[in-house]
């Protein structure tokens, strides 16, 4: 599936919950499913600072598709990186680039977190979009 | 005692509405507070009908405003019982205030090799603008340490001071803890040592009776919001001999007497610390919100709090998942806490979708928060308008988080 599918395929999951509990039960879950990032990989260029939680992301190039790691000392916090995770990883690096990420608005995740905290979700997926940016650099060159 | 408290709670409109489709429970009084019917329809009608820019006008709208803003800077004056209302500033919040300190005393007072005492548990406002001063002036800033009670360790006091001590600055209620400190106490030691004194009393003034002159603080500062007043209002007291011989903080008009290229000359207190048009609406809201207070009584208003901390300590102490930040002795209606192993923003963010507004995370206190070790906590912080159906709303809220995140 490509990014766009993938999105639709969460919105799809995000239908079927009638109110907040419900989505935030299922960010929950998916939250602690989400692996633990490797004690080594936890390390401060890793680390997206933000008032609320902290976020590291790692992100290696297997034949030239981009595979992300992450973790969150907040289980909420897991479970969007997991959504992200979801849609952006082991995509090319072009195409998580370029990504317009219409599922964040569509779940409502936008809407209901304060700007400190969406800033917590754009800052990550500018993290990640960077990542993409970086490899898709080496790629060429 | 606070008899009726529907009624009071009828007083703040904002109260009686819902968040996500629950009752709203606003337990972040700490972070600001809720305004009264009197502080919005005062402030609505000064804009609708007296909006004029205050004491240079001729015309009738300016004379209305200007007697408000300065019927204000008196109820201030009287609430804190300062001697004369020369003594009342105007500022923007406790921040301004603190600022305003550090700029215009530190320039004249403060030079290398001088020092400064604050306490670990300042919030940033009390420590940054004297980190800037210290770095300024090649001073040096000094640090009064708490113990794990969140209590300042006193006895570390006279060893701090030295004669380079120029001001102390500590927090009369610390908003992470809840702590009230022994500022007389403080205040005693430093004038032994004919060293001035600012409070920090942006979580004090909402709770208790400040009286500056039996306080005997060279410097009290606090913000309108946090007392029921509008945003962007706050007040520094400051005694008349200090703020005589502390040169001006901003230039502009209304601190002038007379301005000429060659020399310009400045007003008389307080209006030489006065710089621009002030939030002269808001300063009349944030009179309205004192006079608020002043009528339900500052002591029925702390016996009515110290309620609420104790139901809500009582209550909150039967999970075995909790741990308590801030357990002196004495302390103010600020409950911090960690539930559940669970981060800060976990516990935060389900409780707002049940509609309970608590504050997460620093509190603009990290150094505090390093001394525990820890990267933030749960606070709830009840005002007099809260009530005990709500802190067991709270706890259900608990029980739910608990279930959630197994």
């Amino acid at each position: 599936m490509n990014i766009e599918e993938k999105q639709i395929e969460i919105i799809e999951e995000f239908s079927a919950f009638d109110d907040w509990m419900d989505k935030y039960e299922y960010l929950i879950d998916l939250g602690k499913e989400l692996p633990a990032i490797a004690p080594e990989l936890k390390t401060e260029e890793n680390l997206i600072e933000g008032c609320q939680s902290k976020v590291w992301v790692d992100a290696e190039l297997k034949d030239g598709k981009v595979y992300f790691t992450a973790d969150s000392d907040a289980i909420i916090t897991k479970g969007i990186i997991s959504l992200l995770i979801k849609v952006l990883s082991s995509q090319p690096p072009k195409d998580i680039y370029e990504a317009d990420l219409f599922f964040v608005k569509q779940i409502g995740l936008d809407q209901h977190l304060s700007p400190t905290r969406s800033n917590g979700l754009l800052s990550m997926i500018k993290q990640m979009k960077m990542y993409a940016l970086a490899y898709q650099t080496k790629m060429n060159g | 005692m606070i008899q009726n408290i529907k009624k009071i709670r009828e007083d703040f409109p904002i109260l009686s509405q819902t968040a996500y489709g629950k009752p709203l429970v606003y337990f972040d009084n700490a972070a600001t507070t809720q305004k009264p019917s009197t502080v919005l329809d005062i402030m609505d009608e000064y804009y609708k009908n007296y909006n004029g820019n205050i004491h240079r006008g001729v015309h009738f709208m300016s004379d209305k405003a200007t007697a408000g803003f300065e019927k204000a800077r008196k109820t201030v004056q009287k609430f804190i019982n300062a001697s004369s209302d020369r003594e009342i500033i105007f500022t923007s919040g406790t921040t301004g205030s603190i600022n305003l300190v550090a700029s215009s005393f530190g320039e004249k007072f403060v030079g290398e090799g001088d020092e400064i005492i604050v306490s670990e548990m300042e919030h940033h406002s009390n420590i940054v603008p004297w980190q800037l001063l210290c770095e300024r002036k090649k001073a040096v800033l000094k640090v009064i340490p708490f113990n794990l009670k969140g209590e300042l360790e006193y006895d570390k006091i006279p060893s701090l001071i030295s004669e380079k001590t120029k001001l102390i600055s500590v927090t009369h209620i610390s908003n992470a803890l809840g702590t009230v400190n022994d500022i007389r106490q403080i205040i005693g030691l430093a004038h032994k040592n004919n060293i001035p004194v600012l409070i920090d009393g942006a979580q004090a003034i909402q709770h208790l009776k400040v009286d500056v002159q039996e306080l005997d603080c060279d410097f009290y500062a606090f913000s309108g919001h946090k007392i029921y007043g509008p945003t962007g209002t706050g007040v520094l007291y400051g005694k008349e001999s200090w703020l005589e011989k502390m040169p001006p903080y901003q230039g502009g008009g209304e601190m002038i007497r007379k301005v000429s290229f060659k020399k310009t000359t400045f007003n008389d207190l307080p209006f030489k610390f006065e710089a621009g048009t002030p939030n002269y609406i808001g300063a009349i809201g944030m009179g309205a919100a004192i006079e608020y207070v002043q009528n339900l009584g500052i002591e029925n208003i702390a016996e009515a709090e110290n309620e609420l901390l104790n139901y809500g300590t009582k209550k909150l102490s039967e999970f075995e998942e909790i741990v308590f930040y801030g357990t002196a002795e004495k302390k103010a209606s600020v409950i911090s806490f960690l539930f559940n192993n669970l981060n800060p923003y976990d516990v935060g963010t389900i409780l707002d979708k049940l509609g309970i507004a608590v504050r997460t995370g620093t509190h603009c206190t990290e150094p505090l928060m390093e001394k525990f070790n820890i990267t933030g906590t749960v606070r709830a912080s009840f005002a007099f308008y809260n009530t005990k159906e709500e802190i067991d709303k709270l706890i259900e809220g608990l029980v739910k988080v608990k279930k959630l995140f197994g």
